[in-house]
């Protein structure tokens, strides 16, 4: 098992006649996931490098028996795509693209809600089970299969810390980017919930940061319902109140969402927080190690 | 973005809601001939991003002509500090506006709950105070009710808000469509948070909005022409050029420059560097992919800060090559002369080629660092103390 994604994925990438689309999703296709096809309107009929190229999603899994929808499209375009793919039946949408205004995507977020389909991102890496599937632009040389599973608001960060501890010489059963935005599809419950049923996970890392209260909810969801150990890293803690540091959603209001209250209510809960992407590595490892 | 007051007054007055009329001023003369045309009493009210304004001294009412200019010139200029310690704004406008005739001070807001993911309306009785410490004190007073996103928001609904909140009976029909207002402001321009602060009944029983403070979703600025104006002056001189660059750049304090790949990367540098004891004089996001004319620019803006002692790249290469990094790195130091040491640690896609391409170039002044902890330490100890 692993979650998400995994050899079961049939993916079917929005852009993939794009550079960046083209670029990853070949990327995927070459780590070993199953890319079936890609999606650009009017395009129908051409192929990138052999995987045939549909009009509409809902041909992509109609003609290819794609599951699995990948968006990969710019971000004035990005929510209609999102919401075509929603409506396709695919299982589950990842949205890596970045900058989709937050009230397209709030009518989205209910869409695919309401359709029961999974929404990963927007403004997200993707997600990777090491040795299956890779669907996004997660760099997969840094990690390898293994009990811990991964969740994270950023993708560079995550970079870091799966590879420190790949070299400490564990690995994951996933690494999911939920993305950066104020409105994601899916939060960190949503995925502490998953691996919390997945038998391939044995432990959760979070990689939060500040703006919102998605960390805070988590640690109310571990303290009820994960009997798996989670240890937790928060990015943040000298960004100044009322600006935006890099992602849209990482902004600290007045004096909410900032870091030391989200590491206050981790900690409350019994979830042990790093100082930093090293520390939190090493906690990761020396708690596995008790197992 | 945050939008000014008066601006956000004039988003308000486009959609229908009650503001007082009034006129911006750059200067005391400006200020004084908008009082004498507005009449008096009139509020002179300083223009800045920041909450509190009332207490710093930025906000007076002027019975004449004599006041208005001893107020303008004490405003216009001054330093104003908010009530979290951000700042100190500068005030580089006022805004000059009738006085109102004050019967009741209410509180209304619309704002984007992330975690809900819905719109969420609030109002009170208690206005004309700070919203929260009535909201700790006192938490029935405000009354929050989520927004149905997959229906209208009626005058209907309003309605059982504000006369939930307690509002006067006379004043509860306009208030109720004031509110249906602002959800639409929230709509139709992409405004994530839309407060207004007070809310006020004036003595003829109209409803109208005394203040706004307004965020616009920097990500929709592509379809609202006229914010997107706005939002091209900055007033910070680094923040302009980066965004002239194209750079994800926030000025902070400190003395140590920062680059970093990735938002939660720089934010965890930025973290560790204040750990080692530094303090960050700013948060750059070289993005994803980066190439060595980025890197250039990137410089560029770090250096233009005349507080920065010393600079620390901090690089994991995932998409972004370490080989690229360390070449924009070379290429830089041949176009601009930095003058301070520069802390480089590049590891992940490609670092032993980057770590190659720098140790080849041999450049004066730059400390090599296998680690991100190790790489914080050097760059404050080279940066030396605080400014």
């Amino acid at each position: 098992m692993s979650i998400i994604v995994g050899g079961e994925t049939k993916l079917a990438v929005s852009g993939l006649t794009g550079r960046e689309g083209s670029f990853h999703g070949l990327r995927n296709k070459a780590y070993g996931t199953d890319l079936v096809a890609g999606v650009t309107p009017g395009k129908g009929g051409q192929d990138v490098e052999g995987v045939p190229v549909f009009d509409t999603i809902a041909e992509a899994v109609t003609e290819a028996g794609a599951n699995t929808s990948m968006i990969f499209v710019p971000a004035r375009f990005a929510a209609p795509a999102i919401d075509e793919a929603i409506e396709s039946g695919v299982e589950t949408v990842i949205a890596i693209t970045e900058g989709i205004p937050v009230l397209d995507m709030l009518k989205t977020y209910w869409k695919a809600k309401e359709a029961g389909v999974r929404l990963i991102g927007p403004n997200c890496p993707g997600v990777l089970s090491p040795g299956k599937a890779n669907v996004g632009i997660i760099p997969a040389q840094f990690f390898d299969p293994g009990p811990i599973g991964v969740v994270s608001k950023s993708g560079t960060l995550t970079y870091q810390i799966g590879n420190e501890l790949k070299q400490a010489g564990t690995g994951n059963s996933s690494i999911v980017g939920i993305g950066g935005d104020p409105i994601v599809g899916s939060d960190f419950i949503d995925i502490l919930k998953l691996y919390e049923a997945d038998p391939e996970t044995e432990m959760i890392v979070m990689v939060g940061e500040i703006g919102g209260d998605a960390e805070e909810r988590a640690a109310e969801f571990i303290a009820a319902e994960v009997s798996k150990p989670v240890v937790a890293y928060i990015a943040g803690f000298t960004a100044p109140p009322g600006k935006q540091m890099g992602h849209a959603g990482a902004i600290i209001s007045g004096s909410s969402g900032t870091a030391a209250a989200k590491k206050e209510a981790l900690e409350a809960k019994g979830v042990r927080v790093g100082e930093s992407p090293t520390e939190t590595a090493a906690i990761a490892v020396e708690v596995l190690r008790g197992l | 973005m945050d939008l000014l007051e008066y601006q956000g007054k004039q988003l308000f007055a486009k959609h229908g809601i009650a503001v007082p009329s009034g006129e911006v001023a750059d200067t005391v003369d400006e200020a004084v001939a908008a009082a004498e045309k507005i009449g008096y009493p009139c509020a002179i009210k300083a223009q800045v991003l920041i909450g509190g304004r009332g207490k710093a001294g930025g906000i007076k009412i002027a019975k004449d002509a004599g006041e208005a200019r001893e107020y303008a010139d004490a405003i216009v200029g001054m330093d104003i500090v908010g009530p979290h310690g951000e700042g100190p704004f500068r005030v580089d406008q006022v805004w000059i506006e009738g006085g109102s005739d004050i019967a009741e001070e209410y509180y209304a807001s619309v704002i984007l709950d992330r975690g809900e993911k819905k719109l969420l309306a609030m109002v009170s009785a208690k206005g004309g105070m700070d919203i929260e410490a009535v909201a700790a004190e006192d938490p029935d007073a405000l009354v929050k009710r989520h927004i149905d996103p997959t229906r209208e928001f009626t005058v209907a609904d309003a309605r059982a808000i504000v006369a939930d909140a307690g509002l006067a009976e006379d004043a509860l029909d306009a208030a109720a469509e004031v509110l249906v207002k602002l959800a639409t402001v929230a709509a139709e321009e992409d405004a994530n948070l839309i407060e207004v602060n007070p809310l006020i009944v004036t003595a003829d029983r109209d409803v109208v909005a005394l203040d706004a403070k307004v965020t616009i979703d920097g990500n929709a600025l592509f379809r609202h022409q006229e914010l997107a104006e706005i939002a091209d002056t900055v007033d910070d001189p680094q923040e302009q050029m980066a965004k002239e660059k194209g750079l994800t750049y926030v000025k902070l304090d400190g003395n140590v420059g920062i680059l970093a790949n990735g938002a939660g990367l720089c934010m965890s540098t930025l973290d560790v560097v204040a750990q080692a004891g530094g303090a960050p004089a700013n948060f750059l996001d070289a993005g994803g992919g980066s190439k060595a004319e980025a890197i250039v620019n990137a410089l560029e803006v770090i250096k233009s800060d005349a507080k920065v002692t010393a600079i620390l790249f901090n690089i994991f290469g995932g998409i972004t090559r370490c080989d690229e990094i360390a070449k924009g790195i070379v290429t830089a130091s041949g176009q601009i002369d930095l003058g301070v040491p520069l802390v480089v640690r590049l590891d992940g896609t490609n670092s032993e080629e980057g770590l190659r391409i720098l140790a080849e170039a041999d450049l004066p002044n730059l400390h090599q660092e296998k680690t991100m902890l190790d790489a914080a330490r050097r760059v404050v100890e080279l940066a030396g103390g605080a400014s």
